[in-house]
């Protein structure tokens, strides 16, 4: 009677609510992101060649430190409040709720990094052409970092107050990701190698954080 | 009532750090049969309660649990913003229900409270709610950590009469327990 999405459709509902039931920490990453994007161009002075040069490696470094500032309770709360035990009971893998509760969170606080990135750019004086693309790489380049900064949560999720530890696991994962995105943003080809690069990186994030987040929160629940 | 058994185990041991919990620890629960578990604090009720669920790998003996198993936890398993109605909800479709969930509110004394947010709700109130779950999907084995802590006298009527029945249509039940508790036991066992 219970097809094999049902539960996953569960628990993407119930990350979606919650997300949303927990009012302003939401635009958290989102707050994060734009202050330290904004607060840039005032420390940089009135140069404006330096501070567009610079645009793309800050907005990088804003994105990284963002996707990190609500990890910490993605896995916590449902160590704590014993949902997990239910989940780990049931028949289907952690890996893939850590997946869809993951991606859950990614749509409520990585996604409006991904919608600001272009107006921040604009602030930094990063050229109207290369918007799109700077959205874009942005927005993959995110969504690998949150699955990074999962995988920190699930082994950090017994920990009290673990989010140094979440960053230490998480930012070496973060550096090709970083890497292969600030040099797709500031390439100056259409389609520049680095964009599959940067693709690739997600996509391998993806594909590898889940099963990492599922053994972590085995081990957590045991 | 008794017939095949729901639950084996032999040799069942346990550590917490370098501490032995338990060792060699048999158990049997055949169909229709209550098994309670008693011992001080920090005897290991809860572990061997998770090793049985599952939740902690098995570092000595044989375990052997024949059918899907309801669990209850010191934690109720209630988000903080979920209230009575949202969580059965939550947990009707994860296991693909269909029970009228008003009606379960209604047994479980959970009318008033039912949209109320978790952090508002009494602990007993929690505690009725994560029963409310085991009325969502028939399952053979129902693992009870304690479940009789935080409710009232009406609550605790409720749930040993919910095991009774449970146990008439053929499941069974290990709950640790404290002190004096509503239900009959067929086996105890003293870690």
């Amino acid at each position: 009677m219970t097809g094999r999405a049902a539960p996953l459709r569960a628990a993407f509902y119930q990350a979606l609510g919650e997300a949303w039931a927990g009012g302003a920490g939401v635009l958290l990453p989102a707050g994060f992101f734009a202050g330290a994007a904004t607060l840039v161009p005032i420390t940089f002075g009135p140069e404006t060649a330096i501070l567009a040069a610079a645009a793309p490696a800050v907005l990088w470094i804003a994105l990284a430190l963002a996707s990190l500032v609500t990890m910490e309770r993605l896995f916590q709360a449902d160590l704590e409040d014993g949902a997990l035990d239910l989940w780990a009971i049931g028949e289907t893998p952690l890996s893939q709720i850590a997946l869809v509760k993951t991606f859950a969170h990614w749509i409520v606080s990585g996604l409006p990094l991904m919608i600001l990135a272009p107006f921040l750019g604009l602030i930094l004086g990063i050229e109207a052409s290369y918007w799109p693309r700077a959205a874009v790489s942005y927005g993959l380049g995110g969504l690998a970092f949150f699955f990074w900064g999962g995988f920190g949560a699930s082994l950090a999720a017994g920990v009290r107050r673990g989010g140094l530890l979440i960053a230490l696991i998480a930012l070496p994962f973060y550096v090709p990701t970083a890497i292969f995105g600030a040099l797709t943003v500031t390439s100056t080809v259409a389609m520049p190698p680095e964009a599959y690069l940067l693709a690739a990186s997600t996509l391998f994030a993806l594909a590898v954080a889940p099963f990492g987040m599922g053994a972590a929160l085995r081990l957590g629940v045991g | 009532m008794t017939g095949h058994s729901l639950i084996e185990t032999s040799g069942l041991g346990a550590m917490r750090g370098d501490r032995v919990l338990f060792t060699n620890k048999s158990l049997t629960v055949d169909t229709g049969e209550i098994c309670l578990l008693r011992g001080a604090n920090g005897s290991g009720k809860t572990t061997l309660l998770r090793l049985l669920a599952g939740l902690i790998p098995i570092e000595a003996g044989k375990l052997n649990v024949n059918g899907a198993v309801h669990w209850l936890g010191h934690a109720d398993g209630l988000k903080p913003h979920e209230t009575p109605r949202r969580h059965l909800m939550h947990w009707a479709r994860a296991w693909g229900s269909d029970v009228d969930i008003d009606a379960v509110l209604v047994r479980y004394g959970l009318v008033l409270a039912a949209d109320v947010p978790a952090t508002g709700l009494s602990a007993g109130q929690r505690r009725r709610s994560a029963f409310g779950r085991f009325a969502l999907e028939d399952r053979p084995v129902w693992l009870l950590d304690e479940p009789f802590s935080a409710l009232d006298d009406d609550g605790q009527t409720l749930i040993a009469e919910q095991i009774s029945a449970h146990c008439a249509r053929g499941g069974a039940v290990v709950a640790s327990v404290h002190g004096v508790s509503p239900l009959q036991p067929d086996r105890e066992i003293t870690l």
